[in-house]
């Protein structure tokens, strides 16, 4: 069996758009180290049917790639690292309002 | 230019407000976000990477003063201060919070604008010649044959489920500015042997996956036909086109599959069924149109202002000589403004620089702005006498940069730092090349150069038809650009031609410069341009230039 990558459930708030993920203690942060890493396929499938669940908080749950770091878990594909901060041409998005 | 009727008006109204129910609905939970995703695009609202986005229409790109100051009140007031101009014409706001959308709409509603129909499978934005009415070349003002295609294409019941969307072009002049090649249907504007005029039809043209050059599929259309012809064209695409493979679906898929001859024969059949069914009243439709597009009252005045200046003033000087077109009047001047800032985003005004603009068009521009779908605004009727003036409250607000046609003036989808669907960036790439450039100074050396730039295969950024164009990839989880050299997308469109093998992020800007310093090295003379150049010589000295390490190894 291929080995399990750790994953993050992500997904985008409904009424901000803004990229949220899901924490352990099952809420929605902004911030991408407060997720719940999951190291596990069928514990996640189980989270993304959790988070896909709440239609009226949350709009297009997915499992995301992510790694353990020094404060929670970080991203590993480019994709992901944008999303944990905004846009590249202006300081907008997370990157200004999480700081 | 063309007023909302009452009709427009209330139609426009309606759906402002289904849509405000619609968002309610969503909100407290009555409907899903299956159910609601269709309903929000077909109101020109994306969910992005990091917010929703809008697509607000700007038809044929034309907009009035009063328009482009709503947009920027809608910028201030629900999103951050900035919009987005398009490569299709069209705007679009990168942060508005869904509450809010109801009440943008509203907005636009009020200056007769809306989102409708800037997403899904259906007739988009109908595009144009950002010169018409002005251009020195035209035949004819292409806008009342579009506000007709408009007017005909919105909310059409037959074609709001198409089986993909549907891009239309049309240009009144025989130097193509409208990358009517390039579109589902492109429509041309020529005069048959007799001296009459009507439309050269060209079907089957795209960029995307799949990119291709459309086919003439009908040499001469009458003008009083054609809606009818278009509605063939429809109806037969509507028929038959492919709505299992989301990759094969576009029309020009379908073209090549039936193939030109059958799909023509299958068009003429269907438009001889429905051309009696119109029974004149487009033609009459047509007739109160054009009214709305008389050309305006041309003022007759010296053009001394503008002579001294052009002697006196280098920068001046520099910016008239790129930034100006030959007007049809030959006091008067086609004034391109840049939205292409070295450094900055392709594409983008603040809301300052959009009221800057309006008042700008009021005072000298006859009331009119438009929209190119190289990401420029224009001014098409300013008096030459009042350029000075023009020139100066431009570059007072950061809009006077004088790179019109040149390698800075580039054409940048938002790629990864907006899109959902990008592979890459594209942004940066575009503002690095232009910092790069303008810092060698060769900028003005180099000439006339398009780089276009798209952030994923579905080549928003025409990187195709761009002299350079620039694919970014994700390959293996790494940004990665792929360069294509002499496309064009003007009457003589062809796809570019890849050069090999892409390039790292950081590599991509390095490898432009070769490229542009092969190009200044093999060319005959300062009047022989990159694409001249690229056509004599082929792809290997550019080759070569860009994978200097391969030798005579074939690269690709």
């Amino acid at each position: 069996m291929a080995r399990f990558t750790p994953k993050v459930v992500t997904a985008n708030a409904l009424l901000e758009g803004d990229v949220v993920y899901l924490t352990a203690d099952n809420r929605w942060s902004r911030v991408h180290e407060e997720a719940e890493l999951i190291t596990e396929a069928e514990y996640g499938d189980q989270r993304l049917a959790f988070a896909a669940a709440q239609k009226n908080v949350i709009v297009g749950a997915y499992l995301a790639d992510a790694k353990a770091g020094q404060n929670g878990p970080e991203p590993t594909h480019f994709r992901e690292v944008f999303r944990t901060r905004g846009p590249s041409n202006y300081f907008h998005g997370k990157q200004a309002e999480l700081n | 230019m063309y007023s909302y009727n009452e009709f427009d008006e209330a139609f426009v109204r309606a759906r402002v407000a289904q849509f405000t129910h619609q968002v309610e609905r969503r909100i407290d939970g009555s409907l899903t976000e299956e159910e609601f995703r269709p309903l929000r695009l077909m109101n020109g609202l994306y969910l992005q990477l990091h917010a929703y986005m809008l697509r607000v229409a700007i038809p044929y790109g034309t907009l009035n003063p009063h328009q482009m100051r709503q947009l920027a009140f809608i910028a201030d007031s629900w999103d951050k201060g900035y919009g987005h101009f398009t490569t299709r014409q069209n705007i679009q706001f990168n942060w508005p919070k869904l509450p809010d959308v109801p009440k943008m709409l509203s907005a636009l509603a009020d200056v007769g604008m809306h989102a409708i129909q800037t997403s899904g499978n259906c007739v988009r934005n109908v595009t144009s010649d950002h010169f018409a009415g002005a251009a020195v070349d035209e035949i004819e003002d292409p806008r009342p044959y579009a506000e007709l295609l408009r007017q005909w294409s919105t909310d059409h019941p037959e074609f709001q489920f198409l089986p993909r969307k549907f891009k239309i072009a049309i240009t009144g002049a025989p130097n193509d500015r409208a990358v009517t090649k390039a579109h589902d249907i492109g429509l041309r504007m020529v005069k048959n042997a007799a001296g009459e005029t009507g439309f050269e039809v060209i079907v089957g043209g795209g960029l995307g996956r799949t990119p291709m050059v459309g086919m003439v599929v009908r040499e001469f259309l009458p003008i009083e036909d054609l809606l009818p012809y278009v509605e063939a064209v429809l109806s037969v695409y509507n028929t038959l086109g492919r709505r299992d493979n989301k990759y094969k679906a576009r029309i020009k898929i379908t073209l090549h599959e039936t193939g030109k001859e059958e799909i023509s024969r299958m068009v003429e059949e269907r438009f001889a069924e429905l051309r009696p069914l119109f029974g004149g009243n487009d033609q009459k439709l047509l007739a109160d149109i054009r009214e709305a597009f008389a050309t305006p009252a041309f003022r007759n005045a010296p053009t001394d202002a503008y002579d001294a200046f052009y002697k006196a003033d280098p920068v001046f000087r520099a910016w008239a000589d790129t930034n100006l077109t030959q007007h049809r009047n030959d006091q008067y001047a086609i004034v391109t403004i840049s939205l292409k800032a070295h450094g900055q985003t392709p594409g983008d005004a603040t809301s300052d620089q959009m009221r800057v603009m309006a008042d700008l068009a009021e005072t000298y521009g006859h009331n009119e702005l438009r929209i190119s779908h190289e990401q420029n605004v224009i001014l098409p009727h300013v008096h030459k006498g009042d350029l000075p003036a023009v020139h100066a409250a431009l570059v007072k607000a950061g809009l006077g940069t004088a790179n019109v046609g040149l390698i800075s003036d580039i054409i940048a989808c938002p790629g990864m730092d907006y899109c959902a669907l990008a592979t890459a960036r594209s942004i940066p790439v575009a503002q690095e090349i232009a910092t790069r450039f303008d810092a060698l100074k060769l900028e003005h050396d180099i000439g006339p150069l398009k780089i276009k730039i798209s952030g994923c295969i579905n080549a928003c950024g025409h990187h195709h038809v761009g002299h350079i164009g620039i694919l970014g990839l994700d390959r293996a989880g790494v940004e990665n650009y792929q360069i294509t050299l002499g496309g064009d997308g003007t009457e003589t469109a062809v796809i570019g031609e890849r050069a090999g093998p892409g390039f790292a992020y950081d590599e991509i800007v390095p490898a432009i410069e070769r490229l542009v310093q092969a190009y200044l090295e093999h060319r005959e003379g300062p009047e022989e341009t990159f694409l001249e150049a690229y056509r004599r010589l082929g792809l290997q000295p550019f080759k070569a230039a860009l994978y200097p390490a391969e030798g005579n190894k074939d690269a690709a």
